[in-house]
């Protein structure tokens, strides 16, 4: 067996961190563009249109990611799509993360007062018009914070993808471990990793939220 | 024909019988206040008049224009009405110039350099040349009404629907407001007002609407109403808000 | 590509989803009820007089919030032994749960608490109570009812994260539909059932709280 030294360690584990943070982008950005398509799908208010996408919210709110990751993972190859750990990992934390962050971007949208849209309407503006330059531009400096504050759940969901098997930053403790078996150094070394990534952005987050409360 | 017209008009809301059966004329250049107790269909009764609620029975015509729910037409309604709101309800995240020009370059298709022309001169005749380039946010309530009422102007409509534009004011800044609206009435605009300005009212205004359980209760000329009321409902309503 | 679902071929395997549905439930109850403690007794804490308290509260809210729960479930059921804590898979799982909205729903009581008005405190404080005793008889249920929704939401994340703690052996839910797919080969049906049930949970869930509302505030919202 190999000696492990505290530098190895720590070396194999950074390395995978990597992955963490570009499945985390991935999942961020795909995330954020569907769910992008899914606010504005139902801001052209038709009722079937918006009764669809909230099912499809509170399916995604509804089951554990970790059932999403299976679901997909074995449904997809089921039709005969023959998909890998990482494109499975991808895939599922893409939709995951779009179904809250429509809801997110959603509620901003509904928080502007009433007001807004009739004086909009009074001014005579089209329906497209008050969203484009009144609805949406104060809609998105509110989402910030909030947006934010999501991509430390992202984050956190991409340690689930070890489960079927990528090797992310917790797969790769799991593997050390297996190895070194000092599993309190090895998982407290993991857990440092992941708050070294999500502790900034919580910090980002809250300060945006103040930010946003003053400007209010 | 008049300018706005209503003509038995009943609006619901669900079960909830709000106006039941209004008539009322407004002849261009004329300034008519509404007055009435909270919750006697006031701000309702203003809305019907630019389609920001639909109406059940009757007709509403301004300008020549039929008001129904349709967006097309609401739109094309929105260059004859203007309309002033209680907390002002403007774009925190544009200039006070912005602001004003929103309309004029989106729905009047102005230019830009034709907008500002008119955004300046506008804030000029509220007195709020200097602020063009503000945000509402660092302005004071009546600065932010004057605005809204520039705003209003902006598409030169015929007549301008003020829903109690100063009772979110403080009071020393009701006065700054209500100046402007005179000033506008010199001008020949016509004015619908919801106000509890009773001497407003009366010194500036036409003509006085008093609303009362969803119908006109008592009209007439300003003064008259304000000395000679007729009905036990107005005398109590006068003497409560006197 | 022409696969036919199969759902008939899990109805032997009903007991074993009934047995993970039940350690789910009881999974979800114990660590709600813990939880909620737990948050609360860290809000006090957060706004304690005493620094030292209030770092430490803070400390743990922040080490909780910002890793994920697995690698909490991890640390937990193999790292802690080596400090001689040796748990159970069911007991870490428990642990893990319980700590877990233990942080989440202590955030959101604070939430709560800073948002009570400051005469509260004042008027009780002047009635010759404490300040623990204003924050249990007055604070707190004002508190807990301006953040109903999210406290409610939280439980429920914790409800679904239970999946996670079956990567210990846990037998819950998705331990049994790991084991029902091994066994008959039904891997998506098996996961797909799982998957009904833990939404129909959230569903029920949602109107368990509701129903608790109902009955925990008589004053109409504040
Ligand atoms: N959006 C609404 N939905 C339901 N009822 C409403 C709504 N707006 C107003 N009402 C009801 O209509 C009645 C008249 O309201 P309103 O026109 O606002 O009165 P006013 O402006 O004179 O105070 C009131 O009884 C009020 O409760
Ligand atoms: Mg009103």
């Amino acid at each position: 067996m190999v000696q492990f030294t505290d530098w190895d360690i720590l070396k194999n584990l950074l390395l995978a961190a990597r992955w963490t943070i570009l499945l985390s982008l991935l999942a961020f950005a795909g995330g954020g563009l569907f769910g992008l398509i899914l606010t504005l799908l139902r801001s052209m208010r038709s009722k079937i249109t918006t009764r669809i996408i909230q099912t499809y919210v509170e399916i995604f709110q509804g089951i554990p990611l970790l059932m999403q990751l299976f679901l997909t993972f074995f449904g997809l190859s089921l039709i005969g799509i023959e998909v890998d750990a990482w494109s499975a990992a991808v895939i599922s934390l893409t939709l995951f993360s779009s179904a809250f962050f429509h809801d997110i971007w959603r509620g901003c949208i509904e928080a502007l007062p009433k007001g807004q849209w009739e004086a909009c309407r009074t001014l005579g503006l089209t329906y497209l018009q008050t969203m484009r330059y009144v609805i949406v531009p104060q809609a998105m400096r509110m989402s910030i914070a909030p947006t934010v504050g999501f991509s430390v759940q992202i984050v956190k969901g991409t340690a689930l993808a070890s489960v079927i098997g990528f090797v992310e930053l917790t797969k790769a403790g799991t593997m050390i471990n297996n190895a070194v078996f000092e599993p309190f150094k090895v998982f407290a070394l993991v857990a440092v990793l992941y708050f070294l990534i999500c502790f900034p952005l919580s910090v980002l987050a809250r300060h945006l939220e103040k930010k946003n409360h003053v400007a209010r | 024909m008049s300018l706005v017209s209503l003509d038995q008009v009943h609006k619901y809301y669900g079960e909830n019988h709000v106006l039941k059966g209004v008539d009322l004329k407004v002849e261009a250049g004329e300034v008519v206040s509404i007055i009435g107790r909270s919750g006697s269909g006031k701000s309702t009764l203003l809305r019907c008049m630019n389609g920001l609620e639909e109406y059940q029975k009757g007709a509403v015509i301004v300008d020549n224009q039929s008001v129904e729910n349709d967006d097309y037409k609401l739109r094309l309604l929105s260059r004859s009405v203007g309309m002033v709101f209680q907390n002002f309800n403007l774009f925190p995240h544009m200039t006070v110039g912005e602001n004003v020009m929103l309309a004029t370059k989106l729905v009047m298709k102005k230019s830009s350099a034709e907008s500002e022309m008119l955004a300046k001169e506008l804030l000029e005749k509220v007195g709020l040349a200097d602020k063009f380039s503000a945000y509402p946010g660092n302005l004071s309530g009546g600065q932010q009404q004057r605005v809204a009422i520039a705003r209003s102007l902006a598409m030169s409509p015929k007549v301008l629907l003020c829903d109690e534009i100063t009772s979110a004011l403080d009071p020393e800044l009701v006065g700054e407001v209500l100046k402007v609206l005179e000033k506008l009435k010199q001008e020949g605009m016509t004015l619908i007002l919801v106000t509890h300005e009773m001497n407003f009212a009366r010194d500036v205004g036409d003509r006085v609407v008093f609303m009362n359980q969803g119908r006109v209760w008592e009209t007439g000329q300003s003064d008259e109403v304000f000395s000679n009321p007729q009905t036990e409902e107005l005398q109590s309503f006068l003497a409560a808000v006197r | 590509m022409s696969y036919q679902l199969d759902f008939a071929g899990l109805v032997p395997y009903l007991p074993q989803f009934a047995a993970g549905l039940w350690a789910t439930i009881e999974l979800t109850v114990i660590s709600t009820l813990g939880g909620l403690l737990l948050g609360t007794l860290c809000a006090q804490g957060r706004i304690s007089k005493d620094a030292w308290l209030r770092r430490s509260c803070s400390c743990y809210i922040e080490i909780i919030r910002n890793t994920p729960f697995i690698v909490q479930l991890f640390f937990i059921f193999f790292g802690l032994p080596a400090l001689g804590l040796k748990l159970s898979a069911w007991q870490a799982g428990m642990f893990a749960m319980i700590i877990n909205l233990g942080a989440y729903s202590a955030e959101i009581i604070r939430a709560g608490i800073d948002a009570a008005p400051k005469g509260q405190w004042e008027a009780g404080q002047t009635l010759g109570l404490t300040r623990r005793q204003v924050f249990w008889h007055i604070i707190l249920l004002p508190a807990y009812q301006r953040v109903y929704p999210a406290l409610v939401s939280q439980c429920i994340i914790v409800m679904l994260g239970s999946a996670v703690v079956s990567q210990i052996s846990v037998e819950e839910l998705t331990f049994s539909a790991n084991f029902v797919q091994s066994r008959s080969f039904l891997s998506f049906e098996s996961y797909m059932v799982a998957a009904l049930v833990y939404l129909l949970l959230a569903i029920l869930m949602r109107q368990t709280f509701a129903l608790i509302k109902r009955f925990a505030f008589k004053n109409p919202s504040l």
